[in-house]
């Protein structure tokens, strides 16, 4: 077991590696940096002398290892457009992003698992089909659909929440909040839905099949002929059994809500890491951009990681011991 | 006479079908004592894991007790509650399937599976129910019992696996057992320790056994009265000892001829001409009137009464033998 993990980890770090060469050099080759810095006007000497202190004249090679030693470091260098360390401003849009991402995943996650169940145990009940099917419109209506569908219902409409920003947040020194004050808690609602609708949907459609196949099993007829109560049939012995499958894809589908936070932090001009990223790219502020790449990079694998563990966790045939008896 | 731990009285089960009512189980009736194992047998499809499942009331929808009566104990239980079924289950009726390693919840270890079953039926505390799931798993012969608790099931081979799920069936002390089956998943080499280590059980703590099996061979060894099933009736009832060197039903008797029979030596398997009919396509008369070598007119008109088959009585309008004198 731990074998296999050191294996992943080294693993992890060659992804890292290979994302981080990419990242480098597409941006590195993509566009020129000159122009966002430098206006119409500028002499051959003022590109030659930002230029040099860019370190754009070195060669690839050193370029590429320069840029991983400082993205080691968390220096990711001077944004071209604002001059300042992309560390810094990154960490000043990352809460945001991971604010938004955390708590769709938990309304992903929660919601899903908990109609995937409803659904796969009254499978026969109206309101179990009524779910089915609206969530056939969650998997297919595109999520920038579904933020401006939601902000005129909620916000245009009804006017009960804000259809942008993040409402007032509390600095806690490393890290700001939205969730400590009301209108921060109200601003976050329509973004997290957006954010997770089709992840949550997935889930409670995987939750529900994975549920309907596992009641099938012979150890939960067994458990029923054992007189165990509905709800530990359900939850203790079925549920549980549901769960690797699960991990595996709530693990993937994590990733993709941080990556397509991008969209959802565009429709509601929420000020997160994304909408960094979408004006750094009209700019070509390549610091910026590569360093929320490897930002991005580092997340999918770290998560790819802890869905790893949490196999051996759940599964204890994963688990080497020796078969005896 | 003392009354029978069960008593299965005229048992119809019904599936509704677009091709009409199908009777998977059709008027069965049988008592099982307590200590007594009782095996039932028949072709594959005859009924028998459909009448195990109706006694327990685990049966798969759209099939449903269309009428007759079960009793446990003396009383009625097919007409309970689903919620005082279910308390029954596992608490006065215990069943046993067929293969161990599908039986067993991989994520849970045995342990977990035992205390969760006697916590669910009996009054203990967790210390208490720890200690009973030892001595159940020690009663069915798992070695170092107290260091196995922990284990999962797929830490077991698959004897002691079954061993493992007799000990879950068992451990809140049913007085009735229905066991489907329990060895024909099983290597042969174990086969016999298992039916050995039932028939210990039935016999040390007074269970009533319901033991479904193919195995003519496991009945006549295990089995104290035997039922033979065929398309969902029952065909013949009786002492082991009398069905099997003296069946009354051409049935019977032909499943006698189709199991290897060790002072025969080796000689050939006569198999039953033909295969059950289908549920939904049995002649008129006597189900087994198109493979029968008796069948005489009266067969294909009228059914033999398959209500009052008991001991020494088969449904049969000509049976083989009138050999043991039915008691008034
Ligand atoms: N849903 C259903 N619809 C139609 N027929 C069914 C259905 N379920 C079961 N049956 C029929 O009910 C009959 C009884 O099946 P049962 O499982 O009791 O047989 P069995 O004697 O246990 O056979 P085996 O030895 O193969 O286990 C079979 O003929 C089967 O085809
Ligand atoms: S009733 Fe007739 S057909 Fe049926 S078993 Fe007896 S002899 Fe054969
Ligand atoms: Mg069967």
């Amino acid at each position: 077991m731990l074998a296999y993990i050191i294996r992943r980890v080294f693993q992890s770090l060659l992804v890292l590696l290979v994302v981080g060469l990419v990242a480098f050099s597409l941006f590195r080759y993509v566009g020129d940096p000159i122009d966002s810095l430098l206006g119409q006007e500028r002499t051959i000497a003022d590109i030659d002398r930002v230029r040099e202190s860019l370190g754009l004249n070195d060669p690839f090679v050193v370029q590429y290892y320069n840029f991983l030693a400082n993205a080691v470091q968390g220096d990711f260098g001077i944004s071209y457009r604002q001059s300042r360390p992309v560390a810094e401003i990154i960490a000043e849009r990352a809460p945001a992003t991971l604010e938004l991402a955390a708590v769709s995943a938990l309304f992903a996650i929660g919601l899903g698992i908990a109609l995937g169940v409803f659904t796969a145990i009254r499978r026969r009940g109206i309101a179990a089909n009524v779910i089915m099917s609206a969530s056939l419109i969650g998997v297919s209506l595109p999520t920038f659909l579904i933020g401006i569908l939601l902000i005129y219902v909620f916000s245009v409409e009804l006017d009960w929440l804000p259809s942008f920003g993040r409402g007032q947040v509390t600095d806690l020194g490393w890290w700001t909040t939205g969730l400590l004050t009301a209108s921060g808690r109200e601003a976050i609602i329509l973004p997290a839905i957006t954010l997770g609708l089709y992840q949550m949907t997935l889930i409670m459609r995987l939750v529900r099949s994975e549920m309907l196949e596992v009641l099938r099993q012979d150890y939960i007829r067994f458990a029923r002929a054992r007189g165990l109560r509905e709800r530990a049939i359900n939850f203790r012995h079925a549920l549980k059994n549901t769960l690797v499958p699960v991990i595996t894809v709530t693990g993937l589908q994590l990733g993709a809500i941080i990556a397509f936070a991008i969209i959802t932090e565009t429709v509601f001009q929420w000020p997160g890491v994304g909408l960094l990223f979408i004006n750094a790219i009209q700019f070509v502020d390549i610091p910026v951009m590569a360093a929320y790449l490897m930002l991005i990079s580092v997340m999918f694998v770290g998560i790819n990681l802890i869905v790893d563990l949490l196999y051996f966790a759940v599964d204890p045939r994963l688990r080497i011991e020796g078969r005896n008896t | 006479m003392t009354t029978p731990v069960l008593s299965v009285r005229n048992l119809t089960v019904e599936i509704p079908t677009r091709a009409g009512l199908l009777k998977p189980v059709d008027g069965i009736s049988y008592d099982i004592a307590a200590g007594e194992i009782l095996g039932v047998v028949g072709e594959s499809g005859a009924g028998k894991s459909m009448t195990g499942n109706a006694v327990i009331g685990l049966l798969d929808r759209p099939a449903r007790i269309a009428s007759g009566e079960i009793h446990v104990n003396g009383r009625r239980i097919d007409r309970l509650s689903r919620k005082e079924l279910r308390r029954s289950r596992g608490k006065e009726i215990g069943m046993i399937f067929q293969d161990p390693l599908t039986s067993l919840n991989p994520l849970l270890t045995i342990g977990d599976q035992l205390t969760e079953t006697i916590s669910e039926h009996l009054d203990v505390s967790d210390g208490e129910a720890k200690a009973r799931a030892i001595h159940a798993l020690e009663e069915v012969g798992i070695p170092a019992a107290r260091d196995r608790i922990d284990a999962y099931p797929h830490q077991f081979s698959g004897g002691m696996r079954q061993r493992v799920v007799i000990a879950l069936a068992l451990c809140a002390e049913p007085s009735l057992v229905i066991a489907d089956e329990p060895t024909t998943a099983l290597d042969v080499s174990v086969q016999a320790q298992i039916t050995a280590l039932l028939k210990r059980l039935c016999r040390e703590r007074g269970m009533a056994v319901m033991l479904v099996t193919h195995d003519m061979g496991v009945i006549a060894e295990t089995a104290d009265r035997v039922a033979v099933m065929y398309a969902g009736r029952l065909a013949e009832l009786g002492p082991v000892r009398d069905v099997i060197t003296a069946p009354m039903h051409p049935y019977t008797d032909g499943l006698m001829q189709a199991t290897p029979d060790a002072s025969e030596g080796a000689t050939r398997l006569r198999q039953i001409p033909g295969a059950m009919p289908r549920l939904g396509s049995l002649p008129p008369g006597c189900a087994f009137n198109p493979r029968c070598p008796y069948t005489q007119d009266r067969c294909c008109q009228d059914p033999p009464p398959t209500r009052d088959v008991t001991d020494g009585r088969a449904a049969c309008w000509f049976p083989l033998t009138e050999h043991a004198a039915i008691p008034a």
